[in-house]
């Protein structure tokens, strides 16, 4: 049967050997999903911080809506993204199936909801503690939503870092959108399941170990920021 | 103070990384030379392609993009026009594809063959038999357990018609010795030899699986398992973006005595894995 | 710490402010929440110069009166005029007012100066030097590097103060200011009153503490019950309070 030693030694031979062909995988991830969370960032940020300040009917809806989607099974989102962008769907023109860009596209929509629900709390407790200040100051809507994001940095560093960490591990939606395509789409994750599915013990640990090793650092980038936080009393 | 810093130029920094990362080649341009194909788990898993098509592309510079799923939803892919050609191995799909519309014309590719898999203690006992239909009834008297791929891949329409031949209904017993993975051909197999089922699987994936643990081949050569390949061209009139150009190139190169030569040389460990059967072109 | 008092405007030019917000008239104005009256049919007048002390026992609707002079919430009936006019976003952008406990940014104590100036529109190039200006007032230019939220208590209090000064305003509200605050930082706070009420701020202030009052009191409006019973001069309404309830609270009696 499976020898677990033998595949964990050949795995760091391959990683130790910066594999070229796993370099691409990874630096495809990585650019995947940085580039993803960046743009869900902007969105998550602006539209967590205006729910939170802004009233406007439908609101709480909203609210709620966002909250929802924050469990949007990754699959799902790929098979959204996926109807939209087949040749036979409404967006098929634009020819982004099976490419980088659906696959960023597809994690935009699973990771927004995290970040922006998670802005939106954290500028409503803030909201809770200045909110008879700010009105004091007179500071408009606007000016509120860019001091609540500023303030809560510490927060909403976490809630990025929390939108990343899901984005990198997700299979569903990258595979669903972008084919797992050889040199071409094939991400951490994809590679994972094809190599496992050829027996490829080895080089499928080697992914998992590199995989691993984000989330580890993803977890003690976020011990390090609230340490930081609460010595400067800025969580 | 570094705060004010950061905040001014944080949008900077933004704009900065996010146009790096437009400038990387992750961004398709209009000028990318390829085409996609919609294939089958088990062409991939064997390894043909990473075989095959660097040759291709040194001959032609057209890239190919293998997309893998099952024969089914390949089709059903390359209907919704998400791919330039198919090519799949479940014949009587193919045909009803090009008759409705959706391709252009069914060339014969290659073949390969299917065997049946077990463990080495084989507890029905049809190591050697000759017959497929024969083996799957023992396995079923026998009720030792089964993995099937049951994803609607040409695998497992070929699977299902060997029992419709043995004249046994395995659905019956899905979930007790016939387990249906919905999986691929390498997720299938993993699954046979995790839980020590007999399997139906093509050679190439079997021949390129590193996980076989202690199975054997243990039922083969009988002509029910023969595995024919077919490979289409989507029909430009469908869908106008597909690349027939390039779509026909590759098919053509497939069925010259040069990519003929291509697929029978591709080998593992001394073995063959696809027989070019492809009609000579006039 | 404050020998004399140090001003980024001399007194001449505040002076020469043509529409002062003063006198602020508020005229049968009430509070209702559900069946209580919290602010019960006030009509009040208030005029320079001098601190002006509203006090009272606990739940009497002090810091609710502040605040609907301040604008922050709407009375349920009744008119808040200043200079005859009605109270709006404008003429409160023209006030400041320091709460009880410190609300201070997540951010140095510089910063969290020149954020409020940038809130309240002042041009960035100024926004440094008054900064700086209000921290030396306040005595905490040593601290304009430090994270304004691990200041002590008092140093919070004092920034907040700082913060509120260096926006110039007409009026300076504040809602027991040194409730919690050690004598030291007391002392500190209350000479900036003065100092500010010097240079032409009307300042209103909330405490319930009967020697801060008499500290800084030119007059003293006592509430009860969501009602104003009285509205003296300090040295009169201490020395000879009209009513049972402002003689007990005096006295140091709890009165319910």
């Amino acid at each position: 049967m499976l020898d677990l030693s033998e595949a964990f030694r050949a795995a760091l031979r391959q990683i130790s050997l910066l594999d070229p062909q796993l370099i691409e995988i990874v630096g495809l991830s990585l650019k995947v999903t940085l580039t993803a969370v960046a743009i869900a960032t902007i969105i998550g940020f602006a539209l967590g911080g205006a729910l939170a300040v802004y009233r406007f009917p439908g609101r709480g809806a909203l609210a709620a809506v966002l909250n929802a989607l924050m469990g949007l099974p990754p699959v799902v989102a790929g098979l959204f993204v996926y109807l939209f962008l087949s040749n036979a769907g409404p967006l098929g023109v634009l020819q982004l199936l099976y490419t980088p860009l659906a696959m960023i596209i597809a994690q935009v929509i699973l990771i927004t909801p995290i970040i922006a629900a998670l802005t939106r709390q954290t500028c409503e407790d803030l909201l809770e503690e200045y909110r008879e200040q700010l009105r004091s100051l007179g500071a408009s809507s606007a000016a509120i939503v860019t001091t609540l994001l500023w303030d809560g940095r510490y927060r909403l560093v976490t809630a990025v870092l929390a939108g990343f960490g899901r984005a990198i591990a997700e299979v569903g939606a990258v595979m669903i959108v972008g084919g797992n395509i050889d040199h071409v789409t094939r991400t951490m994750t994809t590679a994972i399941a094809l190599e496992t599915s050829k027996g490829n013990i080895a080089l499928a640990l080697a992914l998992g170990m590199i995989l691993l090793a984000i989330a580890l650092a993803i977890n003690m980038a976020l011990m390090g920021i609230r340490r930081i936080a609460s010595h400067f009393a800025y969580a | 103070m570094s705060a004010e810093f950061g905040r001014r130029n944080f949008l900077k920094f933004a704009l900065a990384a996010l146009s790096l990362v437009g400038l990387s080649p992750t961004v398709p341009r209009a000028d990318d030379n390829f085409i996609i194909v919609q294939s089958t788990t088990s062409t991939q898993n064997s390894g043909l392609f990473d075989h095959l098509l660097p040759l291709f592309t040194d001959k032609t510079g057209i890239e190919v993009r293998v997309v893998a799923v099952g024969t089914g939803q390949a089709l059903k892919n390359a209907e919704n026009g998400d791919g330039d050609v198919v090519l799949v191995h479940s014949q009587p799909d193919e045909e009803k594809f090009v008759a409705d519309g959706w391709g252009v014309k069914r060339y014969p590719v290659m073949y390969n063959d299917f065997i049946i898999v077990g463990p080495g203690a084989d507890p029905a006992k049809i190591a050697g038999l000759n017959q497929a239909p024969e083996a799957l009834k023992k396995i079923a008297e026998a009720k030792a357990p089964f993995a099937s791929r049951a994803d609607d891949s040409g695998t497992h329409k070929a699977e299902l018609k060997l029992w419709e031949q043995a004249g046994i209904d395995p659905k019956a017993s899905s979930g007790s010795w016939y387990l249906e993975t919905g999986s691929g051909m390498g997720a299938t197999l993993n699954t046979a030899v995790g839980k020590q089922a007999y399997a139906l699987t093509d050679r190439g994936t079997w021949l390129a699986f590193a996980n076989k643990g202690d199975f054997k081949v243990l039922v083969e050569g009988d002509d029910k398992l023969f595995n024919q390949y077919g490979v289409i061209l989507v029909n430009p009139t469908k869908h106008p973006n597909v690349k027939a150009k390039e779509g026909q190139a590759f098919i053509d190169w497939l069925v010259s005595p040069e990519g003929q030569a291509a697929i029978a040389s591709y080998t593992i460990d001394g073995q063959q894995l696809f027989f070019p059967n492809a009609r000579p072109q006039s | 710490m404050l020998d004399k008092p140090t001003s980024f405007m001399p007194p001449e030019e505040l002076a020469l402010t043509s529409d002062r917000l003063l006198p602020l008239e508020l005229k049968g104005l009430s509070l209702v929440a559900g069946r209580r009256r919290l602010i019960d049919g006030v009509d009040l007048s208030l005029e320079y110069p001098g601190i002006s002390v509203i006090m009272g026992p606990n739940g009497a609707g002090k810091s609710l009166l502040l605040r609907l002079m301040h604008g922050l919430m709407a009375p349920t009936k009744g008119d808040i005029l200043w200079a005859g006019i009605p109270m709006n976003g404008q003429i409160r952008r023209r006030q400041a007012m320091v709460f009880q406990k410190p609300v201070l940014f997540r951010r140095t104590a510089a910063a969290n100066i020149t954020h409020a100036l940038g809130l309240r529109g002042v041009v960035r190039s100024e926004r440094r030097p008054r900064a700086y200006q209000a921290l030396q007032l306040a005595g905490l230019e040593g601290r304009a590097s430090t994270p304004a939220r691990v200041l002590s208590g008092g140093e919070q209090q004092r920034l907040c103060l700082a913060r509120a000064l260096s926006l110039i305003p007409d009026v300076l509200f504040l809602d027991e200011p040194t409730a919690s605050l050690d004598p030291a930082s007391t002392l500190a706070i209350e000479r900036l009153l003065i100092d500010a009420q010097h240079r032409g701020i009307k300042v209103i202030v909330v405490t319930h503490d009967v020697g801060q009052a008499r500290r800084l009191a030119q007059d003293v409006i006592f509430l009860h019950h969501g009602k104003v019973i009285e509205h003296q001069p300090a040295p009169r309404f201490f020395r000879e309070p009209d009513s049972d309830v402002a003689r007990a609270f005096i006295a140091g009696g709890l009165v319910l």
